[in-house]
């Protein structure tokens, strides 16, 4: 079985805990979490593992490189202490089991887009941006065999993950690519965090979407016209697994001629969209998710945005309407990508 | 020489009357396990008194008449089980008269739940109407012939209870009128003139529903609807108590399906909450949330599974989907709401001997006085196996409801069988006069109801 490849000693000799000082949902001072990082590891209960709003973010706050969350969640798991109801988890996994048949594996020449479980959303991969790549699957039944499983790091199942994500790969695999854009950052961060982490191994190249984006612009470059336009982007929870791409988002920005609005909860500050929240049986879980949506939307608002771009098709579901019943207009960064060269959104 | 066909064609007008083969082949089949009945003639009427002179006609001629709207029954209902003549009112579909602060709508019987939708959508956007979970194509008075229910089930009941007044064609020819409308007084109430609806639920067998004042309802700016997910299914009746308790919602409904995947033995309970304006429906989520179901959040039993999605209605014919063939019927129950955990059950039991995915649903009529519950079984129409294992598990699921105790809705004739067994004498013996009295030649949809 795969075994997280974590590394104590960097906790014990690590002088700032930033992955739980810096949490933005529990309140930890530097000796506290000193003494909770310590009660994780040692695999006793902490109650981090009961409010943790698994928002992914310490990955990104731990400066050593030794995944923090991934440890929490599987903490979760063994000591059965899940942030979710019952009902809730058992419905998250039997979600991701496929059942209308296999899907049909053909060679795809050159680079694949991979859609993993939005195959939905294929209308978002439209123009000239993508010309260049094969859609990995297209057909909706199929979804759940593209599905990166990640998910269920929100669900405390660790086992889950492990347990599904080999024949994932091996799907994917089978399509014979060399190199994988990734429409959404949580499949990305399958592939390129939590599998390496885990010691699984992937036979591909991953891609972030937003990397791509980035140098199809720059071919496409003599078409764009600035959009002059204020937006803020909603960082999902995925993106906290690859830090390292993060800065695409202003290098497409500035690229295509859009302000990036300065605002307080931004880049390693920046607020869950609240789905997960919603959900957590932890007492007053829905009026928080309530309270931080409002918070980010009025953040958006105050800075002057008038998009708020995604990359996340969970974060457009939880918040989509929100910001357009605040005036400000939701888009995909593809979407906000393929007006920059003339094109409709879709 | 057959003078039917021409008198028919008589009353009707050319086009409107057939006896050709490929055109009765249509009525002879439902979408249901039903094996075809042909009926000898099919007729068109466009008005009620079409209606009645095709009736007096059959009564001269002692010739069956099965009335039927949009064909959307699955349980042989509008099958000409003896032959005669199928009524078809698919023509009888003129909205005549929307009173928009009264609240009502007089429409022929033939109009198509789905046009009145639209039409108030258009028209009266503040108006809306107890659509079922039927296809837009199901029809007013066909879904009042069968105690049909629909959206609004949850505050205001069946749609038969939603109901001013009503056009009856008689078996014997009259035309009727009960409610306010019968003394001039238009259609705005069925009360408080003495009772004598005796059609409502009767399948057409003593007599043809033409005309209707259906009551409307508030339609809510702001319309969406929360999923909240059990694994007990005991919790389920409890968990509708305290909705009903609350009275913020316009719809409850609890499922349960095998496919797809995520729902397999899990409890999903569908609440539709409506506002004008997003601080009302946060406060009646808050209410819902917050205060009626936070126990079962807080202590791990039940989770918001959604929030703020579209309103989708419960449909059951997506169950055809589960097996090859796209064949389905399900049989409908009226249930106390407490049986709901027995009776998912047991369905679920069923469904695992004949290899059909389980697939249940209930939702509730009144504050929780009872509910619709139905158990789905898919089938492949081309494959007799799969349509016989279909068949044997909506018998055996008839006799479930009897030894429940419930009352099986709409029911076949093998579930009519069964619960006219089970009557009151007396009840039953009411019931043969009545329908001795409205249809002495017995020529009303004949097979279905019959009481002797």
């Amino acid at each position: 079985m795969f075994k997280l490849q974590f590394d104590e000693s960097k906790c014990f000799s690590c002088d700032t805990n930033d992955c739980l000082t810096q949490c933005q949902y529990m309140d930890i001072d530097p000796g506290t979490a000193e003494t909770e990082i310590r009660k994780i590891i040692n695999g006793e209960d902490s109650f981090v593992l009961h409010d943790c709003a698994t928002c992914y973010a310490c990955e990104e706050y731990c400066r050593r490189g030794n995944h923090p969350f991934y440890l929490i969640v599987q903490r979760q798991e063994e000591l059965n202490i899940l942030p979710l109801p019952d009902p809730l988890v058992k419905r998250g996994v039997q979600m991701g089991i496929p059942f209308r048949g296999e899907p049909e594996i053909s060679e795809i020449k050159g680079t694949a887009l991979n859609l993993g479980v939005f195959s939905n959303l294929s209308r978002f991969t439209q123009g000239r941006l993508f010309e260049n790549l094969t859609l990995m699957s297209t057909d909706s039944r199929k979804m759940f065999h593209y599905f990166c499983q990640l998910m269920y790091l929100h669900f405390g199942r660790i086992s889950v993950i492990n347990d599904r994500l080999g024949k994932i790969i091996r799907t994917i695999a089978a399509h014979k690519v060399d190199e994988v854009v990734h429409f959404h950052d949580e499949c990305y961060g399958t592939y390129t965090s939590y599998a390496p982490a885990f010691g699984i191994d992937v036979p591909f190249k991953s891609i972030h979407l937003f990397e791509y984006l980035y140098n199809r612009l720059l071919e496409l470059k003599s078409d764009i016209r600035p959009l002059n336009l204020k937006v803020a982007y909603q960082r999902p929870c995925s993106s906290r697994l690859s830090p390292d791409k993060y800065p695409y988002v202003d290098k497409i920005f500035d690229l295509i001629g859009v302000e990036h609005v300065p605002r307080e909860y931004v880049g390693k500050k920046a607020l869950c969209c609240g789905g997960t929240i919603l959900g957590q049986k932890r007492k007053g879980s829905r009026r928080l998710a309530l309270e931080l949506q409002e918070k980010n939307i009025d953040d958006m608002k105050k800075a002057g945005a008038e998009v708020c771009v995604f990359n996340c098709p969970a974060c457009v579901d939880t918040l989509g309407q929100k910001v357009a019943q605040n005036g400000l207009m939701p888009l995909f960064m593809s979407d906000l990508c393929r007006l920059a060269i003339g094109e409709k959104a879709s | 020489m057959d003078t039917i066909y021409p008198s028919l064609v008589h009353i009707v007008g050319e086009g409107y009357a057939s006896f050709r083969r490929e055109e009765l082949f249509t009525y002879s089949k439902d979408l249901g396990t039903s094996e075809p009945k042909w009926p000898d003639y099919v007729a068109a009427p466009k008005t009620a008194e079409q209606v009645a002179e095709i009736l007096k006609l059959a009564n001269r001629e002692k010739v069956p008449v099965v009335p039927l709207g949009g064909g959307m029954s699955l349980a042989g209902l509008a099958l000409p089980l003896k032959g005669g003549i199928a009524l078809d009112l698919k023509r009888m579909d003129r909205i005549i008269e929307v009173n928009e602060k009264g609240r009502y709508a007089v429409v022929e019987a033939g109009v198509s739940h789905g046009k009145l939708t639209a039409y108030l959508h258009n028209q009266h956007p503040h108006l809306m109407h107890s659509e079922p979970g039927a296809p837009p194509a199901a029809t007013i008075g066909g879904n009042l012939a069968i105690h049909g229910q629909g959206d609004l089930a949850h505050p205001y009941g069946f749609n038969t209870d939603m109901i001013n007044g009503m056009e009856i064609v008689l078996p014997t020819g009259e035309i009727c009128k009960f409610g306010s409308c019968a003394v001039g007084a238009g259609w705005f109430t069925l009360h408080p003139l003495p009772d004598v609806g005796l059609f409502l639920g009767w399948n057409g067998a003593t007599g043809i529903i033409t005309k209707v004042s259906l009551r409307l309802f508030p339609y809510k700016k702001f319309r969406e609807m929360e999923i909240f997910v059990v694994e007990d299914e005991n919790l389920i009746p409890e968990i509708l108590y305290e909705l009903t308790h609350l009275g913020l919602t316009e719809d409850l409904v609890a499922f349960s399906s095998a496919i797809p995947p995520f729902s397999d033995r899990l409890h999903h309970v569908s609440i539709n909450v409506t506002g004008d304006s997003e601080a009302e429906i946060e406060l009646k989520r808050r209410l819902i949330f917050e205060v009626k179901l936070a126990k079962y959040i807080e202590s791990g039993v039940g989770g918001i599974a959604a929030v703020s999605q579209a309103i989708q209605r419960p449909q059951v014919s997506k169950s055809a989907d589960w097996k090859k063939g796209g064949g389905f019927e399900y049989v409908g129950s009226i249930m106390p709401v407490s049986a709901y955990p027995e009776c998912y059950r047991r369905g679920a039991e069923i469904s695992t001997r004949h290899h059909i995915p389980y697939t249940i649903l209930g939702r509730v009529i009144g504050c929780g006085h009872a509910m619709m519950f139905s158990w789905s079984y898919a089938f492949n129409r081309a494959d007799e196996k799969t349509v016989r294992h279909a068949r044997e598990a909506l018998h055996e699921t008839d006799n479930i409801v009897m030894d429940l105790g419930g009352v099986i809705w709409k029911p076949a004739v093998f579930g009519q069988e069964l619960l006219l067994a089970k009557m009151d004498v007396n009840t039953l013996s009411l019931m043969k006069k009545i329908k001795l009295l409205l249809d002495p030649n017995n020529i009303m949809n004949p097979g279905n109801w019959e009481v002797d």
